[in-house]
C-alpha cells in the first residue's frame, strides 16, 4: 500500500513538473497586448490570429475587463492598444482612435406580427413587463413573450445601454445564448420579440425565416443604416493608443482596418466599415 | 498464490490506470474549487441560496432556482422515461417476433446514437411552438422534460434489454415446465432476476439527464426563476454554464464555477444515493 502511495505522489510531482516547465521560455519573441473591451475581445483575438500568421515572431495577447479598462490601460500605456466598444468621451479625446467595425441590434418580431413598429417608451414597458399583451401596442389580443440575452453578452449591454435599463429589471419569459438561438425562438413564436446583431438578423431574414426587423426612430434597421450611422442602436469597435501609433501597433490596426479582415468581423455579425 | 511476470505486469498497468482515472476526478475538484475560490472568499456561501436573484453581473448569486430546475427535469425524465424503457424492452424480449425485434432494437440504438442538439433544434423549430399553444411561452419545464425522456429512453431501453436477456435459460425452461403464463414469468421471474439491471439503466439514464446540456439550453426558456408549474421556463445548471461561459468575466465566471461545483455535489450525492440503494437490494 505504502508503494503505491508514493508512486502517486511521484505521478502527481512528475506531472506538475511538465505542466510548468511547458510554459514557453522564449523571450525573442515581440508581443503586443490589447487590453478592454469584451465586445472586441473575440474579434480582437480573430484578427491577432490572422496576423500571426502573417508575423511569426509576434505573439498578440488579448485581455478583457471592459471598455473602461481598455481606455485607462491605453492612456497609462500599460497596453499596446486598448480596446472600447464606444466612442471616446470628451476628456478622453487625447487618445487615437481607430473604428474597425460597427456593432448594431435590431428589435425583431415573428413574421405573423400585425405590429409594424414600437417606439421606445413601448419596448421599455414590454420589457419591464408593464405592457404584457400585443393589444396594448395595437396589435392581436396576444401574451407577449419577452425574449431577452443572457448575462455577460455584449448584445445585452449595449440594449440595456441604450433602453436606459437595469437588467434585474427586465421580465423575461425566454433567455438566449447566441444570436441563433434568438431568431430561431422569435421565429417559432409569434407573439415573441427579442433582439439580435443586425447582421445576422438582416441575413436570416433574407434567407426566409419568420422574423422582421423593427425600425427605431423611423430608420429602418438593416447593415446599411448601421454602416452610415444613421441607426440609433448602434455602437463603434474602437482601438486605442495613448500616442499615434508605431512599429507593431501601427502594423495591427493597419491590417485590423483593412478589407483583409471583414470576413472576421461579419462571422461575429459585426458591420465592417468603409475606410 | 505467486503471480506470473505478465501478471505482474498487467497489475501494474492497470493500477496506473486506476490512479490516473481517480487523480483526473480529484484534480477536477481542485480546479473547480481554484477557479470559483475568488468568489467564495469574498461572499458566504449563504448567499448561493438567499440571494433575491440570479443576475451575476449585478452582484446577485441565487442558484436554488437552478438547483430545483435540474432536479425537477432529471426527475421528471426519469418518471417518463423508465416505464416506456422497461415497456419497451419487454415487448422487445418477450413478444415481438424475432425479426421485428432485431428491427426494433436497431431503431431504438439509432435514437441513441442522435447528437442532443438535433434534439434540441427539433424541440425548439417543432415541440416548443406545439406546447406554446397550450400555454405560452412553449419553451419550458415542461419540453424540457420531454425532450429529455426521448433522450434517456433509448438508455433505458437498452440496458434493460440487456439485462432481461442476461436471464438464465434454465429459469426461462422452469417457467415454462410449471406452465406459468407469459406474464407471470415476467412479473415473477424475469423482472426479479433484471432487477440490478433495471436499477443500473435508470440510474445512467438519470446521470445522462442531469449531464444534458445542449438539447435543453435550447428548448428549456434558460429564466433563472423558481418554476410554479410545467410551463414556467427553467435553467438547469449545466444550461447555466454554456449560455454564460463564453462572456463571463471576473466574479460572475468564478460563479459559473461555483454552479459546476454544485452539479458536481449533486452528482456526488446520486452515485452515494445508488450505492447506498444498490448495498440495501443485492441483501433481498
Amino acid at each position: 500500500m505504502k508503494k503505491w502511495g508514493l508512486a502517486a505522489v511521484l505521478i502527481l510531482m512528475i506531472g506538475t513538473a511538465v505542466f510548468l516547465l511547458s510554459k514557453p521560455a522564449d523571450t525573442k519573441i515581440d508581443k503586443l497586448v490589447l487590453t478592454g473591451s469584451s465586445t472586441i475581445a473575440p474579434l480582437a483575438a480573430e484578427i491577432g490570429k490572422r496576423f500571426e500568421s502573417l508575423h511569426s515572431n509576434v505573439r498578440v495577447d488579448v485581455q478583457t475587463g471592459g471598455s473602461s479598462r481598455g481606455v485607462s490601460d491605453a492612456k497609462a500605456g500599460l497596453a499596446d492598444i486598448g480596446m472600447a466598444s464606444r466612442a471616446l468621451k470628451d476628456d478622453e479625446k487625447d487618445l487615437h482612435s481607430f473604428t474597425i467595425a460597427l456593432d448594431g441590434i435590431s428589435m425583431i418580431l415573428n413574421r405573423a406580427n400585425a405590429v409594424a413598429a414600437l417606439d421606445k417608451q413601448q419596448i421599455t414597458a414590454i420589457y419591464t413587463g408593464k405592457i404584457t399583451n400585443w393589444k396594448d401596442v395595437g396589435g392581436n389580443d396576444a401574451p407577449i413573450t419577452v425574449v431577452n440575452k443572457a448575462e455577460g453578452r455584449s448584445t445585452l449591454e449595449l440594449f440595456l445601454h441604450y433602453f436606459g435599463l437595469k437588467n434585474t429589471d427586465v421580465k423575461p419569459h425566454v433567455i438566449i445564448g447566441d444570436n441563433q438561438q434568438g431568431i430561431k425562438t422569435v421565429a417559432g413564436n409569434p407573439d415573441a420579440i427579442g433582439y439580435v446583431s443586425v447582421g445576422a438578423a438582416e441575413y436570416e431574414a433574407s434567407q426566409g425565416a419568420a422574423i422582421k426587423l423593427l425600425p427605431l426612430d423611423g430608420i429602418v434597421a438593416s447593415v446599411a443604416t448601421v454602416r452610415d450611422r444613421s441607426f440609433p442602436l448602434s455602437r463603434p469597435l474602437n482601438l486605442l493608443t495613448r500616442n499615434g501609433p508605431t512599429g507593431l501597433a501601427k502594423a495591427f490596426i493597419e491590417f485590423a482596418t483593412s478589407p483583409q479582415v471583414h470576413d472576421l468581423i461579419e462571422a461575429e455579425y459585426f458591420v465592417p466599415v468603409q475606410h | 498464490m505467486s503471480l506470473s511476470n505478465t501478471d505482474r505486469q498487467l497489475a501494474a498497468l492497470l493500477r496506473v490506470g486506476a490512479l490516473l482515472a481517480a487523480v483526473i476526478v480529484l484534480l477536477i475538484l481542485w480546479f473547480l474549487f481554484k477557479e470559483s475560490w475568488a468568489l467564495l472568499r469574498q461572499v458566504t456561501w449563504t448567499r448561493f441560496f438567499t440571494d433575491a436573484s440570479w443576475h451575476p453581473v449585478a452582484g446577485l448569486y441565487r442558484i436554488t432556482p437552478m438547483l430545483s430546475a435540474t432536479l425537477y427535469a432529471t426527475l421528471g425524465a426519469v418518471l417518463l422515461a423508465a416505464p416506456l424503457g422497461i415497456a419497451s424492452a419487454l415487448f422487445n424480449q418477450y413478444y415481438a417476433p424475432p425479426l421485428l425485434a432485431a428491427v426494433y432494437r436497431r431503431l431504438i440504438g439509432l435514437l441513441a446514437g442522435i447528437p442532443s442538439v438535433v434534439y434540441g433544434f427539433w424541440g425548439l423549430t417543432t415541440l416548443a411552438p406545439l406546447i406554446g399553444r397550450l400555454h405560452p411561452p412553449g419553451v419550458s419545464l415542461l419540453t424540457g422534460i420531454l425532450i429529455l425522456t426521448l433522450m434517456i429512453l433509448p438508455t433505458v431501453a437498452l440496458t434493460v434489454d440487456a439485462a432481461l436477456a442476461a436471464v438464465p435459460v434454465a429459469s426461462i425452461r422452469s417457467a415454462a415446465a410449471l406452465g406459468l403464463s407469459r406474464w407471470g414469468f415476467i412479473s415473477g421471474v424475469a423482472l426479479p432476476t433484471a432487477r440490478s439491471g433495471l436499477a443500473s439503466g435508470t440510474l445512467l439514464a438519470a446521470g445522462r439527464a442531469i449531464g444534458e446540456t445542449m438539447a435543453v439550453l435550447m428548448v428549456a426558456g434558460n429564466v433563472a426563476g423558481q418554476p410554479h408549474s410545467l410551463f414556467d421556463p427553467v435553467r438547469t445548471l449545466t444550461a447555466n454554464i454554456a449560455l454564460e461561459m463564453a462572456y463571463a468575466t471576473g466574479d460572475h465566471r468564478a460563479a459559473l464555477f461555483v454552479s459546476g461545483l454544485v452539479l458536481m455535489g449533486m452528482v456526488l450525492v446520486l452515485v452515494g444515493v445508488a450505492e447506498w440503494f444498490g448495498k440495501e437490494r443485492s441483501y433481498v
